[in-house]
């Protein structure tokens, strides 16, 4: 832990501008959705999961978005992903229009600027640990020597070093957890998106989990959107966004963002066979 | 995304399960196998035929008494059978033929062979002095008989080995003596040995001895039947034929539309006899063994297909993470090739191992064809790609979403 804290100690000239000069108040936006509708037809019915959805989410950002299933939050990280169309409206992502993109240019998109990190981490099986972060900059092109430090880097800022050639059999839930962040980091995205990242984990794996995100945030100035049905959870963003219906219900700041770091600094240390850290 | 990288994911994602590749490429290694294997045994038949040929001479022509058709009646070769050609149409061949060099007839008898105690079966034909220059057959030891032996029907004789071996126990049978049906023959030479004939027939057993003194002295008749004819060379075979057959149709006084009472045929005729049904042969064994490729090849698609459904996830992730369905499309199709291509290469060692032990364990004569290795890599590539490009079609073209969902 010591090693990656200090190189969190000295971030890049970017990030720091990022964090001291522009945020949090009027950053440019990363994402924008403009009055974005989807409907699907199932059978004979059509089914309208979101209807008009506006929502800008600025540059540094860490917002948490939340509903019930079925209230549209998970097409809209479907969207905001790029893995889906809009049926209607304009969402542009970084700068550029991203709703009428084929399904190619789509892929390219999520492979520049999206990082995933799913419920069900979504690792490659029998795959170690460095080449499943290698995984997505094969399909961006980066050369080999290049791939190899930066997946090291990754897995370096997610307190994973010693365990790249680890494969996800042999890592606990939290660890397989941070080894997906350090895939989702790996290609530099404008935006990382968490779907329930939490959801499989135990509560202070989920506060550790909580703990990288707040830091990635925090020291390097990563746009983070988190979909989650656990309210505690969303207290660990600086902004919630409340979905009902296909419609944005309630979109405030949180007042006292919990902080991950210090709540784990004051749980009980955990049994040595917890976890082998 | 270049091609390489896509190789190096789908070389991954094969090592990742290492048996099921094994077994998969198992059709496709049994299938080239097979097809070399198989067409190598027609190959060396097919080499071993023409050897025995080219051994025998393709200069040279048989000419035997009788027509095979005669106004629709076969007729007979008995006691009473057909007597058109006579040890004068011979002599007249060999006067009057400009482009036929030398000629020796086969009077056939069988009969059993005695020396001291030992007694053996054999085939004594009686043929001319030339006949070891014409059928291309040394002699080891002694010396054939002469021409005079043959005007003065002396009791001469030479012995293939197989006689040799079945008579002599070892000894020096030149200058010994072998009684032929209570007659006593001398023995002048021995034969060097020859080996089996295409058909497995043993050719070492077998003696010759003036056709004269088996006509008179062992069959009391005057009659031959069969006799071999060689033309100056090669090229000069069809030319002799032909002067032959005009030669004894003038001689027999046969007339324009009158059917020959004989008949000529050469070498090439026969070989190509004994090619048509050996490439028919390695035909027929070669499809067969490419069905079992084609087999292999479904077994491909099979087990690609399966892949495809069982790592829905695994391309939702890549699809997710950045992945075009082309670079998803072409990892498959180039998992599918690797798995043909690989399975072809060891089932081309397997087949070349397969054509050489063979020979060792079943005495068949093989012969590697360039041909069948050539064809069963560019069959197994192919069969790669045809029954890839499905599964892979369908991997592509999955839904990143619902693939992630995918339980």
């Amino acid at each position: 832990m010591a090693v990656v804290e200090r190189q969190f100690q000295t971030p890049s000239a970017e990030a720091w501008h990022r964090q001291n000069l522009i945020r949090p108040v009027e950053a440019k936006p990363v994402i924008e959705l403009d009055h974005i509708h989807k409907s699907y037809t199932m059978g004979d019915v059509e089914v309208h999961a979101l209807r008009g959805v506006s929502l800008t989410i600025r540059e540094g950002e860490f917002v948490a978005i939340m509903g019930a299933s079925g209230s549209g939050k998970s097409t809209t990280m479907n969207i905001i992903g790029c893995l889906d169309r809009p049926t209607r409206g304009n969402y542009i992502l970084d700068g550029e229009d991203v709703s009428e993109l084929s399904k190619d240019e789509r892929a390219d998109i999520r492979s520049q600027k999206v990082g995933f990190v799913f419920q069900g981490f979504n690792l490659l099986s029998r795959t170690s640990a460095i080449e499943n972060v290698e995984l997505p900059m094969l399909y961006a092109n980066i050369d080999s020597h290049e791939r190899q430090k930066r997946a090291q880097e990754a897995l370096a800022a997610v307190g994973l070093l010693g365990r790249e050639q680890s494969h996800p059999n042999q890592l606990s839930g939290g660890q397989q957890q941070r080894v997906a962040i350090a895939r989702a980091l790996v290609n530099r995205p404008a935006l990382i998106l968490a779907d329930e990242p939490t959801g499989n984990l135990d509560s202070r794996t989920s506060i550790e989990v909580m703990e990288i995100f707040q830091r990635l945030n925090r020291e390097q100035g990563i746009t983070l959107v988190l979909v989650t049905h656990e309210p505690d959870i969303a207290e660990y963003a600086q902004r919630v966004v409340v979905f009902k219906d296909g419609r944005i219900k309630k979109d405030y700041r949180i007042e006292k963002q919990r902080d991950a770091a210090e709540e784990l600094r004051n749980l009980p240390p955990v049994d040595a066979d917890d976890e082998d850290e | 995304m270049n091609l390489l990288a896509i190789i190096r994911i789908a070389y991954r994602a094969l090592a990742r399960n290492k048996m099921r590749a094994a077994l998969t490429m198992l059709g496709v290694i049994i299938g080239v196998a097979a097809v070399i294997a198989m067409v190598s045994i027609g190959q060396g038949a097919s080499a071993s035929v023409q050897a025995q040929i080219s051994n025998m001479g393709t200069n040279l022509l048989f000419v035997s008494a009788g027509a095979q058709n005669v106004g629709g009646v076969r007729s007979g070769t008995g006691d009473n059978g057909t007597n058109t050609l006579t040890e004068d149409d011979l002599m007249a061949i060999r006067r009057e033929v400009p482009s036929v060099s030398m000629i020796s007839p086969m009077v056939n008898s069988r009969s059993q062979l005695v020396v001291g105690n030992q007694n053996w079966n054999t085939s004594i034909q009686g043929v001319s002095e030339q006949l070891p220059d014409i059928r291309k057959w040394t002699v080891a030891s002694g010396e054939f008989f002469t021409e005079s032996d043959v005007r003065s029907a002396t009791r001469v004789i030479v012995l293939g080995q197989t006689v040799v071996d079945n008579l002599f126990n070892g000894m020096d049978p030149v200058g010994q003596s072998v009684r032929v049906m209570d007659l006593p023959f001398r023995v002048v030479g021995v034969l060097g040995r020859k080996g089996q004939d295409p058909q497995g027939r043993d050719q070492d057993d077998i003696a010759f001895a003036p056709y004269t003194t088996v006509q008179k002295k062992l069959l009391g008749t005057t009659r031959i039947q069969v006799a071999y004819v060689s033309a100056v060379s090669a090229d000069a075979t069809y030319t002799a034929q032909v002067q032959v057959t005009d030669l004894l149709r003038q001689r027999h006084k046969l007339s324009g539309n009158q059917p020959d009472d004989f008949t000529v045929r050469n070498m090439s005729d026969i070989a190509e006899a004994a090619n048509e049904t050996n490439s028919i042969m390695t035909w027929l064994l070669g499809s067969i063994a490419g069905v079992s490729l084609l087999v292999g090849g479904i077994g491909i698609m099979n087990i690609m297909l399966v892949s495809v459904t069982e790592r829905t996830r695994e391309i939702g992730i890549r699809l997710a993470i950045g992945a075009r369905s082309s670079a998803v499309k072409k990892q498959f199709l180039i998992e599918s090739i690797v798995l043909s291509l690989t399975g072809g290469t060891i089932g081309i060692l397997l087949g070349i191992a397969a054509s050489l032990a063979i020979p060792m364990m079943l005495g068949w004569p093989t012969l590697v064809s360039t041909t069948a290795i050539v064809g069963s890599v560019i069959f197994s590539a192919a069969v790669g790609i045809f029954f890839g490009y499905y599964p892979a079609r369908k991997a592509a073209a999955l839904d990143p979403i619902e693939a992630l969902r995918y339980e």
